[in-house]
């Protein structure tokens, strides 16, 4: 399992790194307009700066936010015996040398997610609803697809991804504003030659300001629904029982109660997109979870098979897209 | 000179190239001695279980004197065999009666009220499964460590270094080879 995880690192870095781009990018651009052509080194030093402090404060703030909220609580196995050994039966197969911590959550929605930097320090927390309407089966496919996310380090990719979200967002921001106080006083000052470049670089940073969020959003969501899809194929690896998972999703599919608690940062690491998007073309472009009818109709063509190369195959002919969700040497790899 | 030190810069990037195929099949060898540890701890666990269950289920299953015998018997055996053949034989003849008992708990519904008994009865489900997935988890490492092997190039570096192929764990029976869908 934690080949797939070597292997996958490479096809998550490039899309990381796009997204790096966009927030140096929009460093230079902004510092341009706002100091001249000495300034674009500074406006790069800033955005870097102001991501290093937001990735700080996210690691050392360990927990996440949905655990420090007081109606999630760390249980043990004689609090809930099914749930925890359901936890430790995947922590083995998954050969995870660390049994995660296991919190329940008491909100009605049927949810689960995966939290913690590394495997050493991981959280599978999961609601009430949820414990409520699984059977044993079911309750194990979606405790599978968490361990994935740990052991597919998914839960670091996104929180890297989600503060250069962040970052640019402060940054588009902040200047966004700072142009709509000092919209006239700018263009008196610069008098000569300079002027016609410092106009137009203003327009390009309005320009790049207002697009840099929408474009690395949709990275974001690109890379989110990727990592999902794959923490759906590593699930059914793991239990060798696809239709646990996917019974699992329909039943979350057909609740209708909404998550009370939760921060949106969170998202990427929940079973099931706690936030429902309405509108169904935008839902598909906009959003951190691959729709659930798809992921669903993927685990149960799979029929009796549980291997990447399964997965691979019944997502192509689900989607009708050639796209590929595992890393094919991870395929390889699996293959006797 | 520049020629040379290309020349040597070559070396050094293959020998760095060499030491981390080297290193990955350290790891992966570790990782199946390690996941074939896990199944004995898991077993283990199962021979802890039993003299509970059979306390439980005693006074209420006569008609099962049998299979609980067996199941005392072949836990014995498993524990005190020598040889790796002996050891999977009587533990295959374990999870056999263990699984006939599951059924017969069918027949008595006063057990199956016993929430002594059901607490017992989601343990002998995980502990099944537990071994079950560690036994899977280390076919998984073995499979990954043969790939790896056999395949090119790490193969070359496998080759010198004389790292052996390992076997997979094989079950008997039939029906324990799929994956546990044990539900009372």
């Amino acid at each position: 399992m934690w080949e797939v995880a070597r292997k996958n690192r490479r096809k998550s870095m490039i899309l990381l790194m796009l997204m790096g781009i966009i927030l140096v990018g929009l460093g230079f651009v902004l510092g341009g307009a706002l100091m001249g052509p000495d300034g674009t080194i500074a406006g790069i030093v800033i955005a870097l700066l102001l991501y290093f402090i937001l990735l700080l404060i996210a690691f050392a703030g360990g927990k996440s936010i949905m655990l420090r909220m007081g109606n999630a609580k760390e249980v043990g196995p004689d609090e809930y015996p099914q749930l925890y050994n359901i936890v430790e039966e995947m922590r083995i197969a998954a050969g995870m040398p660390f049994m995660p911590k296991v919190y329940v959550i008491h909100d009605d929605a049927p949810n689960a997610f995966a939290a913690g930097m590394s495997p050493k320090n991981s959280v599978v927390a999961v609601t009430t609803g949820l414990l409520r309407i699984m059977n044993r089966d079911e309750l194990q496919g979606v405790i599978a697809h968490e361990i994935s996310h740990i052991i597919n380090r998914d839960i670091r990719y996104m929180t890297i991804a989600t503060i250069m979200v962040a970052a640019v967002a402060i940054l588009s921001q902040i200047f966004l504003r700072a142009m709509f106080y000092s919209g006239g006083g700018r263009s008196r000052s610069s008098g000569k030659g300079g002027g016609q470049a410092q106009i137009i670089m203003l327009v390009v940073a309005l320009v790049f300001a207002i697009l840099a969020p929408i474009l690395i959003r949709f990275l974001y969501f690109s890379l989110s629904r990727k990592r999902e899809y794959l923490a759906d194929a590593s699930g059914a690896r793991l239990t060798r029982y696809p239709e646990g998972l996917a019974s699992a999703l329909e039943k979350i599919g057909n609740s209708t109660i909404d998550l009370k608690s939760g921060g949106k940062a969170n998202a990427p690491m929940y079973i099931a997109n706690p936030f429902k998007p309405k509108g169904q073309k935008l839902r598909n472009l906009s959003s951190t979870h691959p729709p659930l009818e798809n992921r669903i109709k993927i685990l149960r063509a799979m029929g009796n098979g549980f291997s990447y190369a399964n997965y691979q195959q019944a997502f192509e002919s689900v989607t009708k897209k050639k796209k590929s969700i595992i890393p094919s040497s991870a395929i390889v790899n699996d293959q006797a | 000179m520049i020629p040379l030190l290309v020349f040597l810069g070559i070396i050094l990037l293959l020998v760095f190239w060499l030491i981390g195929i080297y290193n990955s099949l350290v790891r992966l060898r570790n990782q199946v001695k390690n996941a074939w540890s896990q199944i004995d701890v898991q077993l283990k666990r199962r021979y802890d279980l039993i003299p509970n269950l059979i306390e439980t289920v005693k006074g209420y299953m006569k008609h099962e004197a049998g299979t609980l015998e067996k199941i005392t018997m072949y836990r014995a055996q498993a524990m005190e065999a020598d040889s790796m053949g002996e050891k999977s034989k009587a533990e295959g003849m374990l999870s056999n009666a263990l699984g006939q008992l599951k059924i017969a708990v069918e027949n008595y519904p006063d057990l199956k009220a016993n929430t002594n008994f059901l607490a017992l009865q989601e343990e002998l489900t995980s502990t099944e499964n537990k071994i079950s997935f560690s036994r899977q988890n280390y076919n998984d490492q073995v499979l990954f460590y043969n790939n790896k092997i056999q395949m090119f190039p790490s193969n070359i570096v496998a080759g010198m270094f004389s790292f052996k192929q390992e076997e997979f764990f094989e079950v008997e029976s039939k029906e324990e080879r799929v994956a546990p869908k044990v539900s009372f």
